[in-house]
C-alpha cells in the first residue's frame, strides 16, 4: 500500500500553480558574458565607478574559475554564454509619475498573492517586487523610514546610501568566495538593501518576492542586510518562476551583518519552478548565503523552506565572531520528481561561547535526490562554544536517495559540538493508525510529513507558515490525486 | 622528484628483484597496478576529498628502502613474544617486518583445515584459491593510490584459509614487528578466505621496535562466506617513529558475520581505511575503532560500510580520546544501495578533547538509495564529564587519576565489544597502563611463553 | 575552645564562576562534633551552593571569608583533599558515571585517602569485606556495587549509594543536600538510618532540607534558615517544626522589610 502512494506522488502531475507568464515588453540584452556586459549592466543602473570596478575585479576572477564539482549533485554542462544577464520589464509609459506601477505588472504580483498596490498592500508587512532584474515596487517606505528603515532596492541603495553600501557590500562573502558568488559579484542586477538602525525593532516583517519571468536569462540578485546595535528584523524571502522547458540559473547572494546585541531572522521559502517529471526545465538555484554575526551577543536564525528548484545548491551560514554570539539553522527541503538538492549550512565559530542550532528535514521522493551538507568548525581560541544539530531524512519511495554529509571540525578542547542523524522511510504503523481511523493514505502522507517538518516550520513568521505548510501538503499530498 | 615517481623509478629500476623475489599470482598483478599509479600520478594530498586531515603524500615521501631483494633482518623474536597482549589462548604466529615466521606453536597446533602461511608460499601451494581472491576483493576508486602501490610491491605475506565448515575453537594471533636498522618500507599484504559456516577470530599486533623511523603498507583482503562468522582484532602500538597506512578490504556473503576492531594505542601517524560490502543477504557487521592519542600524534580512520542486499545490518563506533597535541579524523559512510531493502545500519563517532591543542575532524555520512531503512548516525565531540570529575575529587580522587578513570571508562565498550576470549581483560589493563603514560610491552607475559 | 570545633565558616562569599552572580552574600556557621544542623529556606536561597562550595566544586568561586575543618582552611585545598580532611557531600544529584564500576572507584577513592594520610593501601580481599560490611548499613543490594557509578539507578538506589560511600570513607563532616529529594518514605527511612548509625561523638552532619520530613529521621539539634545568601535565623528543632506549620513567607517578610528599612 505504501508504495503505491510513492508512485503516486512520482506520477505527480503539473500543478504548479505560478508557472504563468507574463506577457509584458521585455528589455533583455543579448546572450553572452563579457568584460563589455558587466560594463553594459553597470551603465544600465547608472552605477558609480566604484561599483563598475567591483564588478569587473569579480568578472576577472571568475574567469580563472571552474564551477565547483564537490556537491552530491549532477549538473548538466551551462553555457554561461547563453544567458542573458540582464532583462527589466520595459513600463509602458515611461513619463508618468515616478513610483507608479505598471498595471500588468501590478497583476501579475497579485496573482502571486503579492498585492503591491496601495490600497491593498498587506498590513504587517513591506514587500519589496523584483521581477528578473529589476526591483518594481517596495511598499511602506514612508512608515519605515520615519523609524529610520531603510528599505529599498539595492540599485535605489546605491544612489542613495553609497557610503553603506560601499561599507558592507562584499565584506561578508567576497567575490572571491566560490564560482558563484564571483558570477554573481559581477553581473548582480536587483536585490533589497535593509538598513535597521541602533536600538530600532523593525515593526513589521521585511519580504523580498523574487520573479524571474523573462525567457533565457538569468537572475542574479543581491541582498544585503545590516542590523545595527540593538536592532532587530524578521526579513522574508519568496520566489518563483514560470514553467519552461529550459533551464534557468538563479544565482544569488544574501549578506547580513549582524552587530552588538541585534538580531536577525531570515526566512525562505523557496518555490521556483522545478521542472517536470522527467526532469525537464526548471531552476537552477545556486546561492551564496551568509551572515557575519560580529557584535556580541548578536544572533541570527535562517529558515529555510525548499520545495523548488530542479537543482539546489545553497547553505546560508553563519560565522559567529562576536562574544556569545547565536547562530540557528532551520531547514526542511522536499524534492520530488528528479529534483536535487544540496543544501545545509556552516556555523564558524570564532568568538567565546558561541552557540548554534542545525536542525536539518529532508523528505525525498520520486527519483530525487537530497542532500544535507554541513560544516561545524570551532576555531582554536574559540572557548565555551556549543552546536547541536539534527538532521532527520524521510525517503518516499525506493528510487530516491537521501544522504548525509556532516563535516566537523573542533579545534578547541572545551567546545561541546553533537551531531544526530536518523534515515528512515514513512512509518507504516503510523500510515495504518491514520486509515484506521478513516484518513486516505494520501491525506496521511500529508499529515504525517507536517508533523515531521513541524519543528521548523514552527520557526517560520506566521503569514508564512500558513504559505509554507500548504505548499508542502501540495507538492506532496496535491500529487497523490 | 614527485613522491610517488620515486616508487615507480625503484620499481622499473628493480622489477626483476621483485619478481625473482615472489610468486606468480603476486607478480601478475603488478602491471596493472603499475599502470594505475601512471595513470594517477600522485598521492592524495591533504586536503583531498576523503584526506581532509592527513597527506598520504607526506607519509609515503620520506626516503624509505624496500626490502625487495628479501634480504633477511635480523630480528629478534623473543620481541614477538613480549607483545603485550597475547594470551595463553591464542596460536601465535609472527611476521617480521613484511615476513612471515613460522612459530613452532602455530605450525604444531593448527587444527585441520585451518591453514596459516606465507602469501608467496600460499600462491604456489594453493594457486587457484589465491588466485580467486588475490587483488579481487580490494578496490577503491579513493585510496587507490597506496592500494596499487601495495600491489606494486608485495612479494610477500600471510595466507589465512579456514576450510568449510571448520569452527576454530580459539584465536590465531599474528604480531607484526616492525624493525630495521635503516628507514624501511614494510609491504604488508594479508589475505584471510573464510569458507562457508567456518569460524575463527584472528587478532593481529603491530609493534615496532628501535628509534629509526618506518612506514608500514598495509592491504588487508579477507573473503567471508556464507554463514560464516570471522572476528578480526587489528591492534596498533608503535612508536612515534612509525608511520602506518593500512586497507582492510571484506566482502561478506549471504548470512554472513564479520566483527572488525581496530585499536591504535600508540602510533606515529595512522590512516586505517575500511571497506566492508555486504554482497548477500541477511549479513552482519560489526566495525569498531578506538584511538588514543597524545604528544604529535594523528590517527585517521575511514570507513566504507557498503549495503548491497535485503536485510543487512551493520554498526560502526569510533571512540577517540585525543590529549597534547594529538590530533584525529574520522570519516565514515553507509551506503544503501536502491536494491537493497530493509536494511539496518548506525554508525556513532564519539570524541573527547582532554587539552587545549588536541584537534578532531570528524565526518559521518549517509547515503541512502532506498527506502526501506532504518540509519542513522552520530558524532559529538567534547570533553571529559566536569560533573563527574568533581564528584569523584569529592570522594577523594585525585585530578590526574579521575581524568584517566573517566577516559578508560569511555573506551570500555569499544573493548567490551573485542570478543575474543580474554582480550577484553588485557586491553582494559593495556589502556589503563596507556592512560596513565606506563610502558605497555608487560614483561609478565615473557614468562608465560618462555620463548 | 577551638578544639572544640569542627566546622567554622565566617563571612563566606561566593559567585557563579560562570557570570559572576554573588549567591552567598556572607554565611556564617559553626559547628561542633556530634552535632546535626538543619539548614532550611525557600528555592534557590543558595543552600546548594553552600554545599558545593565548600566541597570545592568548580561552578562557584569563593570571593570572600573563610571555612576552617578542624582547624584546616578548607578553601586553600583541591576538591580531593577537602575529602580527605574529612569532608562528605552527599549530591543532590549524583553523578552517572558509565564504564566506571562501583567497586573501581570506591577502592581509589578510600586508597587515595588513606595515601593521603600515610596509611598503606587495602589489599582487594581487605576491601571487599569492608565494602561487604558497609553494604549491610544501607541494605545497598550487591549486585548495585557491581555496576558502574550510579548508572541506572533509581533514585531511591542512588541515595542509598550516596550513604554506602560515606560509611566507607567514614568523614568527619557529612553535608547531606536533600538526600529526601525523590525518596518515597520507606527509602526515606532506610537512607535516615543509615546516616544515623554512623553518628559518632566525633562526627557531625549538615542536613539540607526543604522540609521537616525527614528531621523526624534525623533529628537535628539547631535549624538554620538560609534566605539571599545569607542565615537569618537560628534556634533548635522547634524552628524546623515552626517553618512546617508556618511556611517561610513570614521569615521572607521579615527580613525583607528589615533590609528595605536599612535602605
Amino acid at each position: 500500500m505504501g508504495n503505491e502512494i510513492i508512485d503516486d506522488v512520482a506520477r505527480e502531475g503539473d500543478d504548479y500553480k505560478y508557472g504563468f507568464v507574463t506577457e509584458i515588453d521585455t528589455d533583455i540584452i543579448p546572450v553572452g558574458l563579457s568584460e563589455d556586459v558587466v560594463r553594459l549592466i553597470s551603465a544600465k543602473k547608472e552605477e558609480p565607478e566604484w561599483l563598475l570596478e567591483f564588478r569587473l575585479k569579480a568578472f576577472r576572477h571568475w574567469q580563472t574559475l571552474e564551477m565547483p564539482r564537490w556537491a552530491h549533485l549532477t549538473i548538466p554542462e551551462i553555457d554561461y554564454q547563453a544567458i542573458s544577464y540582464y532583462a527589466a520589464p520595459r513600463t509602458r509609459d515611461k513619463a508618468k509619475e515616478p513610483g507608479e506601477v505598471d498595471p500588468e505588472l501590478l497583476e501579475t504580483f497579485d496573482k502571486l498573492g503579492i498585492p503591491l498596490a496601495e490600497r491593498n498592500q498587506l498590513a504587517g508587512m513591506a514587500v519589496d517586487a523584483v521581477m528578473d532584474s529589476v526591483s518594481v515596487k517596495t511598499t511602506h517606505r514612508e512608515k519605515l523610514a520615519s523609524m529610520g528603515v531603510i528599505f529599498c532596492s539595492i540599485s535605489e541603495a546605491v544612489k542613495d546610501y553609497p557610503d553603506l553600501v560601499k561599507k558592507y557590500l562584499g565584506s561578508v562573502v567576497g567575490y572571491r568566495d566560490n564560482f558563484f558568488a564571483a558570477l554573481n559579484s559581477a553581473v548582480f542586477s536587483d536585490g533589497s538593501f535593509v538598513y535597521i538602525p541602533k536600538g530600532v525593532r523593525c515593526p513589521m516583517e521585511l519580504s523580498t518576492y523574487f520573479r524571474i519571468n523573462a525567457m533565457g536569462t538569468g537572475q542574479f540578485e543581491r541582498t544585503l542586510i545590516v542590523a545595527d546595535d540593538d536592532a532587530y528584523v524578521s526579513y522574508l524571502e519568496g520566489c518563483t518562476a514560470p514553467m519552461r522547458d529550459e533551464n534557468q540559473l538563479h544565482a544569488a547572494i544574501v549578506e547580513i551583518v549582524v552587530e552588538d546585541r541585534a538580531e536577525v531572522k531570515y526566512s525562505t521559502v523557496q518555490n521556483w519552478y522545478a521542472g517536470d517529471r522527467e526532469g525537464r526545465g526548471g531552476v537552477y538555484n545556486f546561492v551564496t548565503k551568509r551572515g557575519l554575526c560580529r557584535g556580541v551577543k548578536s544572533k541570527l536564525s535562517w529558515t529555510q523552506v525548499e520545495t523548488g528548484s530542479a537543482i539546489t545548491w545553497k547553505y546560508p551560514s553563519c560565522v559567529l565572531v562576536g562574544d556569545g554570539s547565536v547562530g540557528e539553522f532551520y531547514s526542511v527541503a522536499v524534492t520530488r520528481n528528479r529534483q536535487q538538492a544540496d543544501t545545509g549550512t556552516k556555523m564558524i565559530h570564532v568568538g567565546n561561547d558561541t552557540r548554534s542550532t542545525i536542525v536539518s528535514k529532508g523528505i525525498s521522493a520520486g527519483r530525487s535526490e537530497n542532500s544535507y551538507r554541513g560544516l561545524v568548525k570551532v576555531a582554536p581560541g574559540a572557548t565555551g562554544c556549543r552546536n547541536y544539530t539534527q538532521c532527520d531524512s524521510l525517503l518516499l519511495g525506493s528510487q530516491c536517495g537521501a544522504h548525509t554529509f556532516p563535516y566537523i571540525d573542533v579545534m578547541n578542547d572545551t567546545a561541546i559540538v553533537e551531531h544526530e542523524a536518523t534515515t528512515s522511510k514513512i512509518s507504516e504503523e503510523q500510515l495504518f493508525y491514520c486509515n484506521q481511523r478513516g484518513i486516505p493514505t494520501e491525506e496521511a502522507v500529508g499529515l504525517i510529513v507536517n508533523g515531521y517538518a513541524k519543528e521548523v516550520m514552527n520557526k517560520l513568521p506566521m503569514e508564512f507558515a500558513v504559505e509554507a505548510q500548504r505548499l508542502l501538503s501540495v507538492t506532496l499530498e496535491g500529487s497523490v490525486g | 622528484m614527485n613522491t610517488l615517481d620515486q616508487y615507480i623509478e625503484l620499481y622499473e629500476s628493480s622489477e626483476a628483484v621483485v619478481n625473482a623475489n615472489s610468486a606468480e599470482v603476486l607478480n601478475a598483478a603488478r602491471c596493472g597496478a603499475l599502470e594505475r599509479l601512471k595513470t594517477i600520478g600522485r598521492f592524495p594530498e591533504k586536503g583531498d576529498e576523503g584526506y581532509e586531515k592527513i597527506s598520504v603524500n607526506d607519509m609515503f615521501a620520506p626516503d624509505y628502502g624496500v626490502n625487495v631483494a628479501r634480504v633477511n633482518i635480523p630480528i629478534d623474536i623473543a620481541e614477538v613474544f613480549r607483545c603485550g597482549v597475547t594470551t595463553a589462548s591464542t596460536w601465535l604466529g609472527a611476521v617480521a617486518n613484511d615476513r612471515f615466521v613460522p612459530t613452532e606453536s602455530l605450525l604444531r597446533n593448527l587444527p585441520e583445515g585451518v591453514t596459516v602461511t606465507s602469501l608467496a608460499k600460499a600462491a604456489v601451494s594453493y594457486p587457484e584459491i589465491v588466485g580467486r581472491y588475490y587483488n579481487r576483493i580490494a578496490a577503491t576508486d579513493r585510496g587507490e593510490v597506496p592500494l596499487a602501490l601495495n600491489t606494486l610491491f608485495a612479494q610477500e605475506g600471510i595466507f589465512i584459509h579456514i576450510a568449510k565448515g571448520v569452527k576454530a575453537g580459539k584465536a590465531m594471533q599474528i604480531v607484526n614487528l616492525l624493525s630495521s636498522p635503516v628507514p624501511m618500507m614494510s609491504v604488508r599484504r594479508v589475505l584471510i578466505v573464510a569458507e562457508e559456516m567456518s569460524e575463527i577470530s584472528i587478532l593481529f599486533c603491530d609493534h615496532s621496535r628501535g628509534n629509526i623511523s618506518c612506514l608500514s603498507s598495509q592491504v588487508i583482503e579477507v573473503s567471508v562466506g556464507a554463514g560464516a562468522k570471522l572476528n578480526i582484532c587489528d591492534m596498533e602500538e608503535s612508536s612515534a617513529q612509525t608511520s602506518r597506512f593500512s586497507q582492510f578490504f571484506a566482502v561478506q556473503q549471504e548470512g554472513s558475520e564479520l566483527k572488525v576492531n581496530g585499536l591504535t594505542l600508540l602510533n606515529g601517524v595512522t590512516r586505517n581505511e575500511y571497506y566492508i560490502s555486504q554482497m548477500g543477504g541477511g549479513a552482519v557487521t560489526s566495525l569498531d575503532g578506538m584511538a588514543i592519542g597524545n604528544g604529535e600524534q594523528h590517527i585517521d580512520n575511514y570507513s566504507d560500510m557498503k549495503h548491497c542486499c535485503d536485510h543487512g545490518r551493520s554498526s560502526q563506533l569510533f571512540k577517540y580520546v585525543l590529549d597534547g597535541k594529538a590530533s584525529g579524523a574520522f570519516e565514515g559512510s553507509i551506503t544503501v544501495e536502491s536494491g537493497a531493502r530493509f536494511n539496518e545500519a548506525y554508525q556513532s563517532n564519539r570524541n573527547i578533547l582532554a587539552s587545549h591543542d588536541a584537534r578532531m575532524h570528524s565526518k559521518p555520512q549517509l547515503l541512502i538509495y532506498n527506502d526501506d531503512v532504518k540509519c542513522s548516525h552520530g558524532a559529538t565531540t567534547g570533553q571529559l564529564d566536569q560533573n563527574a570529575l568533581f564528584y569523584m575529587r569529592q570522594r577523594g580522587l585525585p585530578l590526574v587519576e579521575a581524568r584517566t578513570m573517566l577516559m578508560q571508562a569511555f573506551m570500555m565498550d569499544v573493548i567490551d565489544n573485542v570478543g575474543i576470549d580474554g582480550l577484553s581483560e588485557r586491553l582494559r589493563h593495556l589502556v589503563e597502563r596507556r592512560f596513565k603514560g606506563e610502558e605497555m610491552m608487560c614483561a609478565e607475559c615473557n614468562a608465560k611463553h618462555g620463548v | 575552645m577551638k578544639d572544640n570545633i569542627l566546622l567554622e565558616i565566617k563571612g563566606l562569599k561566593a559567585e557563579l564562576t560562570d557570570g559572576g552572580k554573588e549567591i552567598l552574600h556572607g554565611v556564617d556557621l559553626t559547628v561542633r562534633p556530634g552535632e546535626v544542623h538543619a539548614i532550611m529556606g525557600p528555592n534557590g536561597s543558595g543552600k546548594s551552593t553552600l554545599s558545593a562550595t565548600l566541597a570545592g566544586d568548580p561552578r562557584f568561586t569563593v570571593t570572600g571569608g573563610s571555612a576552617m575543618l578542624h582547624g584546616v582552611n578548607l578553601l586553600d585545598l583541591a576538591p580531593e583533599n577537602r575529602s580527605h580532611e574529612g569532608l562528605f557531600l552527599s549530591f543532590q544529584y549524583p553523578v552517572e558515571i558509565p564504564g566506571v564500576s562501583m567497586v573501581n572507584f570506591m577502592r581509589a577513592a578510600l586508597n587515595a585517602k588513606r595515601k593521603y594520610l600515610g596509611e598503606d593501601p587495602l589489599s582487594a580481599s581487605e576491601f571487599l569485606k569492608l565494602m561487604r560490611r558497609k553494604r549491610e548499613i544501607v541494605e545497598l543490594d550487591n549486585k548495585l556495587a557491581s555496576r558502574s557509578v550510579n548508572e541506572g539507578f533509581s533514585g531511591g538506589e542512588k541515595k542509598r549509594n550516596e550513604i554506602f560511600q560515606m560509611a566507607v570513607l567514614e568523614p568527619r563532616l557529612a553535608i547531606l543536600d536533600e538526600t529526601d529529594s525523590g525518596l518515597d518514605i520507606d527509602a526515606l527511612r532506610v537512607v535516615a538510618g543509615g546516616v544515623n548509625k554512623l553518628r559518632t561523638p566525633e562526627n557531625a552532619a549538615i542536613v539540607i532540607t526543604h522540609y521537616q520530613r525527614l528531621l523526624d529521621y534525623i533529628k537535628p539539634d539547631f535549624v538554620h534558615v538560609l534566605y539571599k545568601g545569607r542565615i537569618v535565623r537560628s534556634g533548635g528543632p522547634e524552628l524546623a517544626l515552626e517553618l512546617e506549620e508556618k511556611g517561610y513567607d513570614w521569615i521572607k517578610e521579615e527580613v525583607d522589610n528589615k533590609n528595605s528599612l536599612t535602605l
